[in-house]
């Protein structure tokens, strides 16, 4: 690519919507393949919850309690992030960073509580090196925390290219994508909830 | 800075959802996340039908906000984002219960010695 | 400072310390070539920070090409030793160098030969047969490559510094994990497989966009060349495939790193589940593998018979229930692992079914060679090699696909014929044929038919002699991955063969290389100066030879199927007044090389526990990523005028226009 007769921009706006069209469609494509990443540590985590060594159940190591909290936490994010996309529609920058900002501090809270959680598990001397089953729940658990904190650090570099950029075209597409990765991250996590925690507790 | 976002907005994502519609998907969502924890915590059913009750609750929350969130299902044709979630659904169930299938076998196949006679007499009344 | 490694890291055998030395020697030889023609400017602006699907495809190749011969390196040594050590005599390599050559080979071959020679010629053709002009995401393009170029690293520098796995390339537990595998070797394994996989799988969603996304108008699913339709079965065995190997590699490391016990045998943990889940990604891989190959063949079949594809419908369907097949077939990698008769069945039912629609695409080739006017050129003769090996392998697999037989022959070496008759009469053969159809449309000139021929022969002659004694010993009992045996079994004249089949095949690629050095000597003589030397069916011979950077002028609209011979049928060849358009184009960058290096750095980190370095290069990693993804400058455009210049100077088929949309 040596020096080019470059000409201007002025009449090419058209192939912006191309481009949100394949990163788009792009984009679901990875998560697909996530679908299929967390499918496979679901697989593993049913044939090894039996594991236990001697060590905790799930019914006997898990909080119910505080995962219902969880994830009331992490839906209520998941909504106020839908709102963020309302707000962007209307072209409205402030709703728009107010939204997504407060799905960050929420999805914070959620990490949180999370954390505190596992530390708890950890400090009563049931970390992932004492059994199978542990094994396979701190993974389970950890890879959507990654997600999430993945998640997080998006909404901050979003929130920051609003603020400096305001909403373009490709701010729009990048906000679509992240409340898609938002989305499918609360769908993950309805499977947490039901398949580690409720029926852990069974 | 004003960008005329439906004039350029790509083709697939045609309706990305008002305030209603994600108020009634949180709305749901809620009732079926507080619904399966209500089943479990109280025991409402048990065996079988407890588990299937806790799925179908986590299945119907997870299609309200693919319908609802995702907007799966409203962009115009060709609906690849449909046909490759379908696809995906496919090799997932055939990867996660084709696993629990054949571990389940191996399992009972490869026990040891002591593992088998506790097995039999606790399943199969030996 | 420097975490596990220590000058101990860096002692090694005569052997290991010849081939480190032979790999510096060569590196330097490079550099200093670099330095004396003053190409470093070049390589960095035209090659290292393109994004240019066309010059990606070719780094691809030449990376494959150096790990080939590596990979065929060590088959020979393999070879080797197994003619030399039996009875009384141990050969010359030791058992754990032995055990690091088989899986450095079964590693380097299947995720550096394998992926590499197809994701290569995937790049360079697939947009120019679509009429598109780039890949949907030329960056992640380029991001793809570093990261797979990155990962073979891995491979060549455990030769200098520690050691690699030895544990086989698929890395069982309990043996790999960390109590019966406490080096390296596993380590560096992990990351390289990691590091790469991450590149396909991101490869594997920017090929399906782009066939999805990017076809040029009229252009529907039933127009679109076999090859296209190959490929996109392909990618979606690779983006719904690779992430169970990401997940299960992951637990692997995370049992060896953080003493987790997924695969332990204690502590509750299940090899089996390790093998159930590794084989699950493991039989889409084969064909992840195959499929191009096949879309390939389809493509030189066609030109080379003058007759268009027999069967087009029933090649797609094939190819179809190929894919959809491969994701259940999985457990006839363990039927000895003893899931029991029901499921062996179930599995060994399927693996026969998939042989039908693979007969079926055979079938259809040769149709299309029947009563057409056959040109014995050198593309087609690996195509008729691959008929003969991959049939006969094929049908050695359906032996196999009985439980009851495969418990007599599994791991032995019958299964280590079958498979690379599989993966060299296929895939290999169809990488050389496609390599040597496609070789004038990327250079400019075509390669020497006579040096091409023997090569073909060398390699035939000598895969039959290396490979077909493997079918009996297996029979005769041999198992797979022995570096010594007993006197008196009667296998030794079969080893010898084989030994002697692989000085054959290295021949074969000794007039491989011979031929391009040759050809690019003699390359004047050889020039294409009409884009289209094979009077070709498929747009890509549309463009001139090489295409330029932007691939089309103008994006063709397609009526039919092989749509180029259609247009030089209708004779579309009147000059028209063109009114040629400014291009949108990708520009070059750096980031995709920076994230790669940085990769190999944070491997390289953690396999020897540098914790300081794996955390500043992941940080960097991640930088770079943000930094480039938040980047809105990424695309410019080619005015008109700079078009018009470079079409007045290239080279197409006399009077051949293109038909402005």
């Amino acid at each position: 690519m040596a020096e080019h007769i470059v000409s201007p921009h002025s009449h090419h706006h058209d192939d912006s919507h191309i481009t949100s069209s394949k990163t788009i469609f792009g984009f679901w494509l990875y998560l697909m393949t996530d679908c299929i990443l967390f499918a496979t540590i679901f697989a593993a985590y049913i044939v090894l919850k039996h594991g236990t060594f001697g060590g905790p159940s799930a019914g006997e190591a898990l909080n119910l309690r505080s995962s219902l909290n969880e994830t009331l936490v992490l839906l209520v994010s998941s909504f106020v992030c839908g709102l963020a996309q309302v707000a962007a529609l209307r072209e409205d920058k402030r709703k728009t960073q107010a939204a997504l900002i407060l799905a960050f501090l929420l999805g914070g809270l959620f990490l949180w509580m999370l954390m505190n959680d596992l530390t708890l598990l950890v400090q009563g001397g049931n970390g992932w090196q004492r059994s199978a089953f542990l094994s396979a729940y701190f993974t389970l658990v950890g890879t959507h925390l990654m997600h999430i904190v993945a998640g997080l650090l998006w909404m901050v570099v979003l929130v920051l290219q609003i603020l400096y950029r305001g909403l373009t075209i490709p701010t729009h597409r990048r906000l679509l994508c992240l409340r898609l990765f938002w989305h499918f991250l609360n769908i993950v996590w309805i499977f947490i909830f039901t398949i580690v925690y409720l029926w852990g507790s069974l | 800075m004003k960008t005329n976002l439906r004039s350029t907005k790509p083709h697939e994502w045609a309706e990305l959802g008002t305030f209603k519609s994600y108020f009634f998907g949180f709305l749901l969502s809620c009732i079926l996340t507080v619904l399966a924890y209500f089943i479990v915590a109280n025991h409402v059913f048990t065996g079988t039908a407890i588990i299937v009750t806790t799925l179908a609750c986590a299945l119907v929350q997870m299609l309200v906000q693919f319908i609802y969130f995702l907007h799966l299902g409203k962009e115009s044709a060709p609906r690849w984002n449909i046909i490759v979630f379908l696809f995906m659904l496919l090799v997932m169930v055939i990867l996660v219960f084709g696993s629990l299938w054949i571990m389940h076998h191996l399992n009972y196949q490869m026990m040891l010695p002591e593992e088998m006679e506790m097995h039999m007499h606790t399943h199969e009344g030996i | 400072m420097f975490g596990n490694l220590t000058i101990d890291a860096f002692k090694h055998d005569a052997i290991e310390n010849a081939a480190g030395l032979s790999m510096f020697l060569a590196l330097f030889a490079i550099i200093a070539l670099l330095f004396y023609y003053k190409r470093w400017t070049w390589l960095w602006k035209e090659w290292i920070t393109s994004v240019d699907h066309k010059k990606i495809g070719v780094m691809y190749l030449v990376v494959s090409f150096v790990m080939l011969f590596k990979g065929i390196f060590d088959a020979v040594m393999i070879r080797a030793q197994q003619a030399t050590s039996i009875g009384d005599s141990f050969g010359y390599l030791t058992a754990t160098h032995f055990q690091q050559l088989f899986t450095a080979h079964g590693t380097t071959m299947i995720f550096f030969v394998g992926m590499g020679v197809v994701f290569g010629l995937i790049n360079i053709i697939l947009p120019l047969q679509i009429g598109a002009r780039d890949v949907a995401f030329p960056f992640l393009n380029s991001l793809s490559f570093w990261l797979f170029a990155s990962g073979a690293l891995f491979i060549m520098v455990s030769l200098v510094v520690g050691n690699f796995s030895a544990t086989g390339w698929v890395a069982y537990p309990p043996l790999s994990g960390i109590q019966y595998s406490p080096g390296v070797g596993v380590d560096y394994w992990l990351w390289s497989v990691q590091i790469s996989g991450l590149g396909s799988l991101l490869s594997g969603i920017n090929f399906m966009v782009t066939i999805f996304k990017m076809r040029c108008p009229g252009m529907t699913l039933m127009k679109m060349p076999i090859f296209v339709w190959s490929v996109l079965n392909s990618m979606i065995l690779v983006v719904f495939a690779f992430p169970i190997l990401t997940a299960t590699i992951g637990m692997l490391s995370f049992d060896r790193l953080l003493g987790m016990h997924f695969f332990t045998s204690d502590f509750g943990g299940n090899p089996m589940m390790y093998i159930n889940l590794i084989w699950a990604w493991g039989h889409p891989e084969v064909y992840i593998l195959i499929l191009p190959a096949f879309g390939v063949f389809s493509e030189v079949v066609s030109t080379f018979s003058k007759k268009r594809l027999f069967g087009y419908t029933s090649m797609v369907w094939a190819l179809v229930a190929i894919t959809f097949l491969s994701f259940i077939v999985w457990l006839h990698h363990f039927f000895t692992m003893g899931a029991g008769a029901n499921v062996n069945a179930f599995f060994g039912i399927m693996t026969m079914l998939i042989a039908i629609p693979t007969g079926v695409k055979i079938f259809n080739w040769l149709f299309t060679n029947y009563e057409g006017r056959i040109q014995f050129t050198t593309p087609m003769l690996w195509f008729l090699g691959f008929v003969f090996i991959f049939t006969a392998g094929g049908m050695t697999g359906v032996l196999m696909s009985l439980a009851p037989a495969d418990f007599q022959v599994h791991n032995s070496l019958f299964l280590v014929a079958h498979f690379h008759s599989m993966i060299i009469g296929g895939v290999v053969f169809g990488f050389f044929s496609g390599f040597t159809y496609w070789f004038p449309k990327i250079t400019g000139f075509k390669l020497n038919e006579r040096l091409g021929k023997y090569a073909f022969w060398f390699w035939i002659i000598g895969f039959v002699l290396a490979f077909f004694p493997l079918y009996a010993l297996g029979l005769m009992g041999a198992t797979r991955r022995l570096d010594h045996y007993e006197a008196g079994l009667g296998w030794t004249p079969l080893f010898i063969v084989a030994a002697i089949g692989a000085v054959f095949v290295s021949i074969g690629v000794g007039f491989q290389f011979l031929q391009i050095i040759w050809s690019i000597k003699h390359r004047k003589v050889n020039r294409d100066s009409t884009g289209d030397p094979w009077h070709g069916r498929t747009l890509e011979w549309a463009t001139a030879s090489p295409p330029p950077f932007y691939n089309f002028a103008f994006v063709p609209k397609v009526h039919e199927r092989d749509a180029f011979w259609a247009m030089k049928q209708a004779e579309e060849q009147k000059a028209k007044q063109v009114h040629y358009k400014d291009i949108h184009m990708p520009k070059n960058t750096a980031a995709g090389f920076y994230i790669g290096a940085l990769s190999f750095v944070f491997g390289f980190a953690m396999v020897w526990a540098i914790w300081w370095l794996a955390g500043i290069s992941f940080l960097g990693m991640l930088i770079c990523t943000i930094i480039r993804l938040s980047s809105d400058n990424t695309d410019y455009y080619v005015s008109a005028e700079e078009v018009k210049e470079i079409e007045s100077t290239t080279s197409y088929r006399k009077g051949f226009t293109w038909q402005s949309t």
